[in-house]
C-alpha cells in the first residue's frame, strides 16, 4: 500500500513536472507558430484568422482588457462588463493580428528570461534585423501563476509596455467624454468594424 | 534681449515645473507618483497641434522620408552617422552633468575617433573597434536625472510630443550648451552656416521618420485614439531615457501593479 501511494504520488509529480511549461520555451514555441503562418503563401485575411487562434490560447485578453479600463472596471456593472469583454476581445484580435500581419516572415530569437516573482517572468527576445530595419529588443511578460499554462500579458517593445500604452488611450478616451464608457464602447465597436 | 529673455523664460519655466513637481519640497524621482501625474494640461491645444503637425508629415516630411530611403544604403547610414557622431557634442556635456564621467571620456574618443578617421562621422570607426554602444544624452534628461519633474505634456509644432522639462532643455542647446549650434550660427568660419546646422537637424528628424515609417503607419491604423498613443509612447521613452533603462524597467512600467493584483485576485 505504502509502494502504490509512494508511487501514485511519484507519477502525479512527473506528470506535474512534464506539463509544466518554461516561459522562454512558451515564448519560442509561439512566435514559431506565428512566424509559420506568417511566412505561408495565403491571403492575409486567412493569416489574420489563424493568428487570432494563436491570440486566444496564448495571450490573457481577459485580462489585459480589465488592466486596459484602469479605474473605470470598477464602476461596471455585470452586464457592462460582459459586454466590454466581448467588445475587447474583439478590437485586441483584431488590432493584434492585423499589426502582425504586416510583417512577413519574422525571425525573433529568444534570448533569456527573468523571474519576476511566483506570477511573472519576463523573457528577453530580439526581433532579428532587416536591411530596412535595425534588431529591435522585444521583452514579453509572462503570467505564470499556472504553470502548465503561460499566458502573455504584455509585451515591451525597446521598453515600451503596450499594455501600458492601450489602458492611456482608453484612459483619453474616457477623460474625454466624461468618464462615459458607452463612449468608449462605441469606439471599440466603430475600429471593429471599420 | 533675446537672450536676456531666454533665460526669463527658462527661469519661469524652471520655478513652474519646481512648484509642480515637488509641492511637498522633496523631489520625488523614483518615486512611482513620478509618472502618474504627467498631466495634458493644454491637451485642447496639443491635440490642434497634432493635428497641424500630421498634415504637415502627410503633406511633407512623410513623402521625403520614403524618398530618403531611396537613396543608396551607404549615403543613408554615413548621413545617419555624421548626425549621430554630431549628437555626441551635446551627450558629452549632459554625461558630465550627470556625473558620468567615464562615460563622457569614452565618447570625447569616439566623437575624435569618428571624426578623424571617420571621415566626419559618416563611418562609425569607433563601433568597429569596440567602443560601448552610444547612447544620447540631451539637457531634458539631465534635468530629469537632478529630480527635475517633467511638467505638463506639450505637442511643440514641427516637432513634435516634449513636456515643459524637456523642452526648457532643448532651451539650453541655443544658450551656448550645444558646441555643433554655436559653431554654426555664431562661429566666425567659412565652412559652417545656419543652413548648415539646419540642415543637419532636418536629415536628423528625415532619417528618424524613414526609419519608422511602417510603424508609425501600423500603430496609426490600430489605435483608436491615435494622439494618446504617442503620448504614452513618448512619455514611457523619456521615463526609460532619464534612467538609462536600455530594455525598460519593471518598475517603471508597471507603475500601477496593483491593477493586476487586483484582477488576479478576482
Amino acid at each position: 500500500m505504502k509502494k502504490l501511494l509512494t508511487f501514485i504520488i511519484l507519477l502525479t509529480l512527473c506528470l506535474g513536472n512534464a506539463q509544466s511549461i518554461e516561459p522562454n520555451a512558451f515564448v519560442q514555441s509561439t512566435v514559431n507558430r506565428a512566424s509559420e503562418i506568417l511566412s505561408k503563401n495565403i491571403s492575409k485575411e486567412k493569416k489574420i484568422n489563424q493568428l487570432k487562434i494563436i491570440a486566444r490560447e496564448t495571450v490573457d485578453i481577459r485580462g489585459i482588457g480589465f488592466y486596459s479600463l484602469g479605474s473605470a472596471r470598477k464602476e461596471l456593472n455585470e452586464n457592462e462588463k460582459n459586454l466590454y469583454f466581448s467588445l475587447f476581445e474583439n478590437y485586441f484580435l483584431k488590432s493584434f493580428s492585423s499589426r502582425l500581419s504586416e510583417y512577413t516572415n519574422p525571425k525573433i530569437e529568444v534570448r533569456g528570461e527573468k523571474i519576476i516573482n511566483k506570477n511573472y517572468t519576463i523573457v528577453n527576445s530580439v526581433l532579428v534585423s532587416t536591411p530596412n530595419r535595425p534588431e529591435i529588443k522585444i521583452d514579453w511578460r509572462i503570467y505564470t501563476k499556472n504553470p502548465n499554462n503561460p499566458l502573455i500579458r504584455d509585451l515591451i517593445i525597446e521598453g515600451l509596455s503596450l499594455a501600458r500604452t492601450q489602458k492611456e488611450e482608453f484612459a483619453s478616451i474616457l477623460n474625454s467624454n466624461d468618464r462615459d464608457i458607452k463612449t468608449l464602447f462605441k469606439t471599440l465597436e466603430d475600429f471593429i468594424k471599420n | 534681449m533675446l537672450k536676456k529673455s531666454s533665460i526669463a523664460i527658462i527661469c519661469i519655466f524652471l520655478f513652474a515645473f519646481n512648484v509642480y513637481a515637488s509641492s511637498d519640497g522633496e523631489l520625488k524621482l523614483g518615486n512611482k507618483e513620478d509618472t502618474k501625474e504627467i498631466k495634458d494640461c493644454f491637451e485642447k491645444l496639443n491635440r490642434a497641434t497634432f493635428a497641424l503637425n500630421q498634415g504637415l508629415d502627410k503633406a511633407i516630411i512623410k513623402p521625403i522620408a520614403k524618398g530618403y530611403r531611396n537613396l543608396p544604403d551607404q549615403v543613408q547610414k554615413g548621413a545617419k552617422n555624421a548626425v549621430t557622431n554630431l549628437s555626441n557634442l551635446i551627450t558629452i556635456p549632459n554625461n558630465i552633468l550627470q556625473g558620468d564621467v567615464r562615460t563622457a571620456i569614452i565618447n570625447t574618443g569616439r566623437l575624435v575617433v569618428n571624426t578623424t578617421v571617420g571621415l566626419l562621422g559618416t563611418i562609425d570607426v569607433a563601433n568597429k573597434m569596440g567602443f560601448p554602444k552610444y547612447e544620447r544624452e540631451d539637457y531634458g534628461q539631465t534635468l530629469g536625472a537632478w529630480g527635475v519633474g517633467p511638467g505638463c505634456y506639450i505637442v511643440l509644432p514641427v516637432l513634435g510630443p516634449s513636456t515643459i522639462r524637456d523642452t526648457a532643455g532643448s532651451f539650453a542647446n541655443v544658450l551656448g550648451g550645444d558646441p555643433w549650434y554655436n559653431a554654426s550660427i555664431h562661429g566666425n568660419n567659412e565652412f559652417l552656416s545656419e543652413g548648415v546646422f539646419v540642415a543637419s537637424k532636418a536629415i536628423s528628424g528625415i532619417n528618424f521618420r524613414s526609419e519608422n515609417l511602417e510603424s508609425f503607419d501600423n500603430l496609426e491604423t490600430n489605435s483608436i485614439d491615435f494622439y494618446a498613443s504617442l503620448r504614452s509612447l513618448y512619455l514611457q521613452d523619456r521615463e526609460n531615457k532619464i534612467k538609462n533603462n536600455q530594455r525598460g524597467s519593471v518598475e517603471i512600467i508597471y507603475q500601477d501593479e496593483e491593477d493586476w493584483e487586483e484582477i488576479d485576485n478576482k
